[in-house]
């Protein structure tokens, strides 16, 4: 109850006219930051943080934060509109939002993805108001086991369950592994796969692998298709808002589902990224509709949307609560905090009582402004889709370009951009799937860091995955996930050998 | 571009030399402010960060910028840019490449000498200008208050006890400054522990915390909050001296109750530069600029209080002295990294 008391001042201090201006502001700088590839959350605030140096500690986080807010709801626009996530934890929002709006659905794909998104947010807030230091001890739980495990756990609910065949997946993914190895090795501190050339060093970043294989593959498709976005007949209608909210509850059981996967992959600190393909494959999985993923089912899109939402808000329980940043752009949080003078960590919530309820004030606060921003606007996004493709083609490529290029400010990124399109497009006419590849990019380096930080630390001794009650049970969890397509599939063998006699 | 810049220079120098050489005659100080003052960023000057978003490079780099713009001390910007990749390797390389170009500095911790030495990546300090140091970046032994030891000396004993390799060290990076200090401990006292890289020093303060490993060697700014809450525990720290800081950083001890190694009876010792560098070829009063910005930045009460947050030595130094001392580092961390089997194979 005290905690009650805390937020409602916490509310006191974020609800001043001032404070209210610089939430609106981060939300829509946010989402311009979300929409532009490359940009991203992480250097969106990085750029703008000095700015927030002469501000007070408390407006400045705020405004932060609701940049973090805007970037994350705005990469959903693009995923949803042009099959370019903005951010990782997009990727999975375009499996089943781009085939929605080629069908003219994007009003719909959109709401339902903007109010997933606040879902996810909103309950992840509520757990951080309540449950924060309680959760907070759960992540130390978390050494390089835990974290191979729950990376673990991620592929393998992904294996098995898309339409290609599983070698087809696999391959993919291979891929993937292979070039999240190029670059730095952290364990041996050694540069690998660059063959002597040095440009190669800081490694093929996700974002760049993206940008070519969804978005400039994607226009090459379309270009060969005879130049038009299959959205252009799309209905442009204030009403769609509230057509999909009726609609909505119907889900919710993927949606707590999806708030349950996201907040325990926020704190723990797995991440967005692997939280948004965990619940799609595992939605996948559990929905009577499961065969119909990925060609445009509003599930598909709530599940990664709200369980990426979920996780993104939870990532900021473990950096308060104890210094440690539970994605990229808390770190750069955290580097504020440090720099307006004050030390995250266990203390924090002692020492700095207005700082850090104005901060989870705001977050409501910051949540409803962005739901409120965005939803406004979704009639306008859903209009960019009646531009002309001969248009609207060349401005993608253009925003892609630059976008590759500000990751690393490197010329040599658009040209690798290029060649992800053209593998984009051979993957596509060849129904090699892409996300594995993805995945497998975003994901690798870190779980190979985890796997072999384990064996040292186990001096090689496999055990170490399941010596202890959590990490056998996600290890255990994943084997299970990873073989269910081999029983179901005995089992359906079984049942058709068995009448055979009789 | 470059080459106009390059055919300009020669006469922007002439004109800053001359009245330089005019009031050198004079014999007064004012001279060098005077040469100062003569050159100034004519465009945005870009920060390189050779490290990721939110280390301590990272940090410092952002407040710098902050700073500058807080106290206007620059009328063109500073924009930090974190080029991380190969440990720093792509940042230092971008800056090599920008020869003559005054509107670039970099910000160096110790990947400046260890990842050349340890990838083989073409570059070395000498490839760049050095302007100033910041700040020598100190490290601590710490263990998990709940572990039974109290000094450095205990800690190394149990080691010993328990075999080459049971305990285990955690930290930032491979074949960097963690690992060499890691390496030293262990040549000057016998233990021998098993090391375990992370990406990052905040990572490697959690996994203190939550047991996963026994010790760590972390700056004090990545691990202060955990000590503060009673979770960690500061055994020595890696210096000659004590840090000078007084004020109570727990209830019951400040940074400068830490003791030495040394005093400890675990004669290890390393500290870790933060300093700014140019590319080669740069006008000296480009140099003297920021020499004169990092001047004024260093008497802010933000710089001030950073540096007490993090327990930093403020040893600050320019010109000559700090390109003595650079090249003394470099040997040292060559006989450090040879004598460890971290250099790269030719």
């Amino acid at each position: 109850m005290e905690d009650i008391g805390a937020l409602f001042h916490g509310f006191s201090v974020a609800l001043t006219p001032f404070n209210l201006l610089l939430m609106f502001i981060g939300v829509s700088l946010g989402v311009i930051i979300g929409v532009l590839p490359g940009l991203g959350g992480a250097n969106g605030i990085a750029i703008l943080l000095p700015l927030t140096f002469s501000m007070p500690p408390t407006s400045a986080i705020i405004m932060l934060s609701c940049i973090y807010w805007g970037a994350l709801f705005g990469g959903a626009i693009t995923s949803i509109l042009f099959n370019i996530p903005g951010e990782p934890w997009s990727v999975a929002t375009t499996f089943d939002g781009y085939p929605m709006a080629q069908q003219g659905h994007a009003g719909e794909a959109l709401t339902a993805a903007f109010t997933s998104s606040f879902v996810g947010a909103f309950v992840a807030v509520v757990m951080i108001t309540f449950l924060a230091p309680l959760v907070a001890r759960f992540a130390l739980q978390f050494g390089p086991p835990e974290f191979f495990a729950v990376y673990f756990l991620t592929f393998c609910s992904f294996i098995g369950m898309g339409k290609e065949p599983p070698f087809k997946i696999m391959a993919a993914m291979m891929l993937g592994f292979a070039l999240a190895a190029v670059g730095i090795d952290t364990v041996t501190g050694q540069l690998r796969l660059i063959f002597g050339w040095h440009e190669l060093m800081r490694g093929f970043d996700f974002l760049i692998a993206v940008i070519g294989l969804f978005g400039i593959g994607e226009i090459l498709l379309s270009m060969e298709e005879g130049l038009s976005f299959q959205g252009r007949s799309a209905r442009i209608d204030p009403k769609i808002v509230i057509q999909t909210w009726k609609k909505l509850p119907r889900y919710w059981a993927t949606m707590v589902r999806s708030c349950l996967i996201g907040c325990w992959m926020g704190i723990t600190p797995g991440g967005a990224t692997p939280a948004s393909f965990m619940s799609y494959g595992v939605a996948k999985r559990v929905s009577r509709d499961g065969n119909k993923f990925g060609t445009g089912v509003i599930e598909g899109v709530i599940a990664p949307e709200t369980a990426a939402h979920a996780a993104g808000t939870s990532a900021l329980l473990p950096m308060l609560s104890l210094g440690i940043p539970g994605s990229p752009t808390a770190a750069v949080l955290l580097g504020g905090l440090l720099i307006w003078g004050l030390q995250p960590g266990p203390l924090l919530f002692v020492e700095q009582k207005d700082f850090v309820w104005g901060l989870i004030a705001s977050m409501y606060l910051g949540n409803i402004a962005g739901l409120i921003i965005v939803i406004t606007c979704v009639p306008l996004f859903a209009a960019i889709l009646r531009v002309p493709f001969s248009i609207i083609a060349p401005v993608i490529v253009v925003i892609c370009a630059i976008g590759a290029y500000t990751v690393h400010n490197a010329m040599l990124d658009i040209w690798f951009m290029m060649l992800f399109g053209v593998l984009g497009y051979v993957f596509k006419k060849l129904s090699y799937p892409l996300a594995p590849l993805v995945l497998a990019l975003v994901l690798g380096d870190r779980a190979e860091d985890s796997f072999r930080q384990s064996m040292l630390i186990a001096q090689g001794d496999v055990r170490i995955f399941f010596s202890n009650f959590l990490v056998g049970g996600i290890m255990s969890l994943a084997l299970v996930l990873l073989l269910w397509p081999l029983f179901s599939r005995l089992r359906a063998s079984l049942r058709r050998t068995a009448p055979a006699p009789t | 571009m470059r080459t106009q810049l390059s055919l300009g220079w020669p006469v922007l120098r002439r004109v800053a030399v001359l009245p330089l050489v005019a009031m050198c005659g004079l014999g007064t100080s004012a001279a060098v402010s005077a040469a100062a003052g003569a050159w100034e960023p004519t465009k945005p000057v870009e920060f390189v960060i050779p490290a990721g978003t939110g280390g301590g490079a990272d940090q410092m780099a952002r407040l710098l910028q902050g700073i500058v713009v807080k106290h206007s001390l620059m009328k063109q910007s500073l924009i930090p840019i974190n080029k991380s990749g190969g440990a720093g390797a792509e940042g230092f390389l971008d800056v090599k490449g920008a020869k003559g170009d005054p509107h670039k500095i970099v910000i160096t911790l110790s990947n400046l000498f260890t990842t050349p030495l340890a990838t083989g990546v073409p570059f070395n300090w000498k490839d760049l200008t050095p302007v100033a140091m910041l700040a020598l970046d100190q490290f601590v032994l710490w263990v998990n208050a709940e572990a039974p030891y109290t000094t450095a000396k205990e800690y190394i004993d149990a080691a010993k006890k328990a075999g080459p390799g049971k305990f285990k060290m955690a930290g930032t990076g491979s074949k960097q400054e963690d690992q060499i200090i890691t390496v030293a401990l262990e040549r000057t006292t016998g233990a021998k522990f098993t090391y375990v890289p992370f990406k990052g020093g905040g990572d490697v303060a959690t996994q203190l915390v939550g047991k996963h490993v026994d010790s760590t060697v972390n700056n004090p700014i990545e691990a202060v909050a955990q000590w503060r809450a009673g979770k960690l525990r500061p055994l020595c720290v890696f210096d000659d001296h004590r840090m000078p800081y007084k004020a109570k950083v727990t209830d019951k001890q400040s940074w400068n109750d830490i003791p030495t190694c040394k005093e400890s009876g675990v004669p290890t010792d390393y500290v870790m530069l933060r300093g700014i560098f140019m590319p080669a070829g740069v006008p000296p009063e480009a140099v003297n600029f920021y020499v004169e910005l990092f001047k004024k930045v260093r008497e802010t009460p933000e710089w001030k209080d950073f540096m007490e947050r993090g327990a930093f030595n403020q040893t600050f130094m320019s010109g000559k002295e700090f390109g003595e001392w650079v090249a003394k580092a470099e040997q040292e961390h060559v006989g450090l990294m040879k004598e460890a089997g971290f250099l790269a194979k030719k």
